[in-house]
């Protein structure tokens, strides 16, 4: 390099302006992003945290299509306050399989990251109908279609095989259902067997008649489905309530 | 007087001349602005490793201040300072301060405990929060219900028993409310003999010779009706089973209903497609014993004791 070092030399060459310029903001990327990957206390090690199934799938994707995510936030933070209106704070480990996860930085509406098991069916189905016959002072819009609208189940094994090639362990071969029977054990494993995806999801709306309504299988069929799972994989009595401190 | 600058100070310029006589000055950075520079640079390794933030090795530097709390196992643990260990101090610091009131809670029995004017007003801004939180959305604010959804808590008419016990039971395990479909059981005619006698007990106008056959649909075999709400129509609170002849309704909804014969359709409504619904969720795994405690007294305080 020239010794006669001048900035001149970097401002007169936009190409290399720019290189540099990246290379200078990507530090505070690497630095912050990059050891995660490399740190073991990143991912907390619980039981229970699986992908979803077909149908909580589906309704995932209704999640986002709707803009659910707009005024809801999935990530109890470690405060007092939240601890107490939401449940425990939410682990690293327990959106492991979300693509994209749904943690949020902004709440019009509560935080619902543990929102599973907390009211009935008939709440979600009439509250997604119209929020303001359950909770008079919502400022939530009607969501009247989900329940008129039939689910789309068609391309369901397509979504599972797209989520496959990011990273979620949804099974393809015989080799890989071993795999996810020795990881989540046999009932798991069925539900994240690829083939038998359609099959599976009727399965499920069919046994669970989320939206109360037997006639068919509905998009809030698969919303709350996915709303009932919320937060309810990690069954936190079997651990000690300080076990995640040292993750972070 | 920036003139005789310009001539005291030879500054170099970039070279460059826009519109003749326009140049652009290249001044080196003022040494202050520099130095301040250097110093942010020294500040910023020192705080990375004071802060408990710095990534090393397979873990984190821990920074220099520790918390120190006690977990759910009694065990008094030092760490160094992170959110999960604050949060960890501060729920310490909360249950120290509701501990008094919770051991009591704890130790007395439900008929203390209303008896006790200190404990009433914590059960009475505790319970309401937590009741705001939790039951609100469903039972509503005031604990009112809603026709077809949820029953009201402020009544006197409690579908599984408002004791104390049942109303804990009811907490800790949650319900679900059934009722078979008749409609696929019994012809029109017989469901609409049905929903007049229902109507004639709790003095809603009605049909009387179809009343009459109801009655005895009622308690035949056929439509068996007397299995769940017993001889006298009066339910059967171990089963959940409302009774239908206290003028309240929860799933029919009589009450919204402009005629007798609106009134008796919103009931055949309810013969004809039974009940699938009136689930409440189980609070064991989601409140603690004692918050479920509290819930239990503020709940029999709204309109408990049948």
């Amino acid at each position: 390099m020239n010794l006669n070092f001048k900035h001149e030399w970097i401002e007169t060459n936009i190409g290399l302006l720019a290189v540099l310029t990246m290379l200078a903001i990507s530090v505070g990327g690497l630095v912050e992003i990059a050891p995660l990957f490399f740190i073991d206390k990143t991912i907390e090690k619980v039981d229970g945290v699986r992908p979803y199934t077909p149908l909580e799938q589906r309704g995932r994707d209704i999640y986002q299509r709707e803009g659910c995510y707009l005024c809801h936030s999935q990530m109890i933070r470690p405060f007092r306050d939240e601890k107490l209106r939401y449940g425990h704070y939410s682990l690293a480990a327990e959106s492991q399989y979300d693509h994209p996860f749904q943690w949020g930085s902004k709440r019009t509406g509560p935080d619902l990251a543990r929102v599973g098991g907390k009211y009935s069916n008939e709440w979600h189905v009439q509250h997604l109908i119209a929020p303001r016959s359950m909770v008079p002072e919502s400022v939530m819009p009607n969501y009247p279609w989900l329940l008129s609208t039939p689910l789309d189940i068609s391309d369901v094994a397509d979504r599972m095989k797209a989520l496959r090639k990011v990273g979620v362990p949804y099974s393809l071969t015989d080799a890989e259902y071993k795999a996810n029977v020795a990881k989540f054990g046999e009932t798991v494993a069925k539900q994240l067997h690829i083939p038998d995806a359609q099959k599976n999801l009727v399965e499920q709306a069919n046994f669970g008649n989320y939206d109360g309504d037997r006639s068919g299988i509905s998009e809030m069929d698969a919303l709350v489905a996915y709303l009932q799972v919320l937060g309810t994989m990690v069954d936190f009595s079997k651990y000690k309530d300080d076990a995640f401190v040292d993750n972070r | 007087m920036s003139e005789q600058k310009l001539q005291s100070h030879t500054v170099q310029t970039t070279g460059h001349a826009w519109d003749g006589d326009l140049q652009e000055y290249n001044n080196p950075l003022p040494t202050w602005w520099v130095y301040t520079f250097y110093v942010t640079v020294v500040f910023a390794i020192v705080y990375w490793t004071i802060y408990p933030s710095w990534p090393f090795g397979k873990g984190w530097l821990g920074g220099v201040s520790d918390i120190t709390y006690v977990n759910d196992a009694g065990e008094t643990k030092t760490h160094s300072w992170n959110t999960r260990a604050l949060l960890m101090e501060k729920l310490n610091e909360a249950s120290a301060e509701q501990k008094p009131y919770f051991d009591k809670i704890a130790s007395m029995s439900y008929a203390q405990i209303a008896k006790d004017p200190e404990m009433n007003g914590f059960i009475l801004s505790a319970g309401k929060a937590l009741f705001s939180d939790n039951c609100a959305p469903c039972h509503q604010a005031g604990g009112q219900g809603k026709i077809g959804f949820f029953p009201n808590l402020t009544d006197d008419d409690w579908l599984y028993g408002g004791t104390y016990d049942k109303i804990h039971e009811t907490l800790m395990n949650g319900r679900r409310g059934y009722m078979p479909t008749f409609g696929e059981v019994l012809s029109a005619e017989q469901i609409d003999q049905l929903a007049n006698y229902v109507a004639s007990l709790s003095g809603i106008g009605h049909d009387a010779a179809k009343a009459s056959a109801g009655n005895a649909l009622f308690h035949s075999e056929t439509a068996a009706c007397y299995y769940c709400h017993g001889v006298d129509a009066k339910g059967r609170k171990d089963i959940g089973a409302p009774n239908l002849t206290d003028k309240v309704w929860l799933w029919a909804d009589v009450p919204d209903a402009d005629s007798a014969a609106g009134k008796v359709a919103a009931i055949r409504g309810v013969i004809t497609n039974g009940l699938n619904r009136g689930v409440m969720p189980a609070w064991a795994g989601r409140l603690s014993p004692e918050q479920i405690k509290v819930l239990t007294v503020y709940v029999h305080e709204l309109g408990g004791g049948q």
